[in-house]
């Protein structure tokens, strides 16, 4: 595979990160300490390079009916402005990715527009699976992932900071912008005012935006960011904390919690799932079994939270027992910095999900004690 | 770049010795190998009284991403633990030879240990 590089690599070079590969992608990890960075975003503000996730455009008549069969979600109810959580399946319910769905306003001549965003890991593979299922609807498929850059600014203060590169006159926009919505808003970049889709979503937990910007421009607007951020205890923060935010959040990772062997029901996702919509989506006949079936509620695995009750953390793969006997398996698991107790998500049997319910994990040949308790671990005070 | 300090020998396992042949033996892990593991949040040494064996492991250092086997460098009877680190594991981050020390050994043989001019040109660090 060959190794793909951020517009931003330079800026994380010199900001002394240390790298990893995430997805085909050379990410920053982490700059000083993770732990600081992971506080940082719960308390100020952290700024992450997310340009290794995948943008794709998905325009035409038809876009809000083909998205309802290319996706288990029913797409084409999304107001304009807003965004939606969903699935790409396989035929037999087996998880492509999860991605967030974008509806903006339609183009002039009154086409709908979606902005589709993948995993890194997965962009390419969602980008041909939805040029394949678009065969049979009047619509573009457009992957824009290479050109395309994504900043985010994450935690409480991020608000005020990016307010500080926003004209006046549209603060608003900014302000009254709720959560899981998109709007285009002037930021000043290298001294002008560009318009730029910001969305106020994110992977963290926290309050937060994501920016979409040409490659050319997202050194400037990452400059800008950290300078004007600096006073609000804005800080970059890599991929480590990125994991440990989200894992507190209690947040699926592609890779870990959803793969293709898995299902949506398992993964605590049915909700996403649409049986409802009229219409045919691809992997419906085999999600509707698994439902029928009680996947995930009556019979089989389900994700669950683990809390621990020493010190040590479970992590990816390490069995997890109950009674000595293994009744599931880890996904991912780390000491949690914000709680300071051992945290873990893994698929048990559904017989010993409930919250309460003491189950050990198999750390290395020594069983640690934790219990199943609900999800999230951590919510921010409102 | 990670510090290696010269007065000290290293094992391959990233342990660092200070034995001057006078006393017990103090035993840590380099800076190399606190950055690479990140932050370190729990330790399990070995207890006071019982044998350590050169290049065996002996307890475990567990980071908010990772966990490391800890390696003995030398043999001997484990005679002091650093109970500061066990409840505050970060001393190894901030301060990997001096308050981030882990255990003391009655050396009975060392295993294979490196300068710090050997240690540091294997593994990047800096004298």
């Amino acid at each position: 595979m060959t190794e793909n590089y951020t517009a931003l690599y330079e800026q994380h070079k010199i900001a002394g990160a240390s790298f990893t590969d995430f997805g085909g992608w050379q990410m920053p990890l982490k700059y000083s300490s993770e732990l600081a960075e992971h506080r940082a975003v719960r308390n100020a503000a952290g700024l992450f390079d997310l340009s290794h996730m995948g943008e794709i455009w998905v325009t035409g008549p038809d876009a809000g009916a083909f998205l309802d069969y290319a996706l288990v979600g029913k797409l084409s109810a999304v107001a304009v402005g807003k965004a939606k959580y969903s699935l790409i399946c396989q035929e037999d319910g087996g998880i492509i990715d999860d991605l967030i769905t974008y509806r903006l306003p339609a183009a002039a001549d009154g086409t709908a527009k979606y902005l589709v965003v993948p995993n890194a890991g997965n962009a390419a593979t969602v980008a041909a699976a939805l040029a394949e299922r678009a065969a049979n609807f009047n619509v573009k498929v457009h992957d824009v992932s290479a050109e395309t850059s994504l900043i985010a600014v994450q935690g409480p203060n991020a608000e005020a900071i990016l307010l500080t590169l926003v004209p006046a006159e549209q603060h608003a926009l900014v302000t009254e912008l709720k959560y899981y919505a998109a709007v285009e808003v002037g930021i000043t970049v290298n001294g002008t005012v560009q318009d730029l889709l910001l969305a106020r979503t994110g992977y963290t937990g926290e309050d937060g935006f994501e920016i979409y910007i040409p490659n050319e421009d997202a050194a400037g607007l990452w400059e800008a960011l950290l300078e004007v951020g600096a006073g609000h205890g804005l800080i970059p923060a890599g991929l480590a904390c990125r994991d440990s935010l989200r894992l507190e959040a209690g947040m699926p990772l592609y890779g870990n919690e959803l793969s293709r062997e898995g299902n949506p029901y398992a993964a605590g996702l049915g909700p996403v799932v649409s049986l409802a919509k009229e219409s045919d989506f691809v992997g419906r006949a085999v999600l509707a079994e698994l439902n029928a079936l009680g996947a995930g509620s009556t019979s089989g695995r389900r994700l669950v939270g683990l809390k621990g009750l020493g010190r040590r953390a479970g992590r990816s793969h390490y069995p997890v027992l109950k009674d000595g006997n293994v009744v599931g398996e880890v996904t991912s698991g780390q000491p949690s910095p914000t709680l300071g107790y051992p945290i873990a998500l893994a698929y048990v049997e559904v017989e010993h999900s409930e919250p309460g319910t003491a189950l050990d994990i198999d750390l290395r040949g020594k069983p640690e004690p934790f219990e199943v308790v609900q999800l999230p671990f951590y919510k921010r005070s409102a | 770049m990670a510090k290696v300090v010269a007065e000290l020998k290293y094992s391959a396992e990233h342990e660092w010795v200070a034995a001057d042949g006078s006393g017990p033996a103090n035993i840590g892990i380099s800076a190399v190998a606190a950055e690479a593991l990140g932050d370190i949040v729990y330790v399990d040494l070995p207890e006071v009284g019982s044998t350590v064996t050169a290049g065996e492991t002996c307890g475990e250092v567990e980071s908010t991403k990772s966990v490391s086997d800890l390696y003995a460098p030398v043999t001997g009877e484990v005679v002091e633990i650093n109970d500061e680190v066990v409840s505050d594991p970060a001393l190894i981050n901030n301060d990997p030879y001096g308050a981030g020390w882990l255990f003391k050994v009655s050396v009975t043989e060392e295993g294979p240990l490196m300068s710090a001019e050997e240690y540091a040109s294997a593994n990047g660090g800096e004298l």
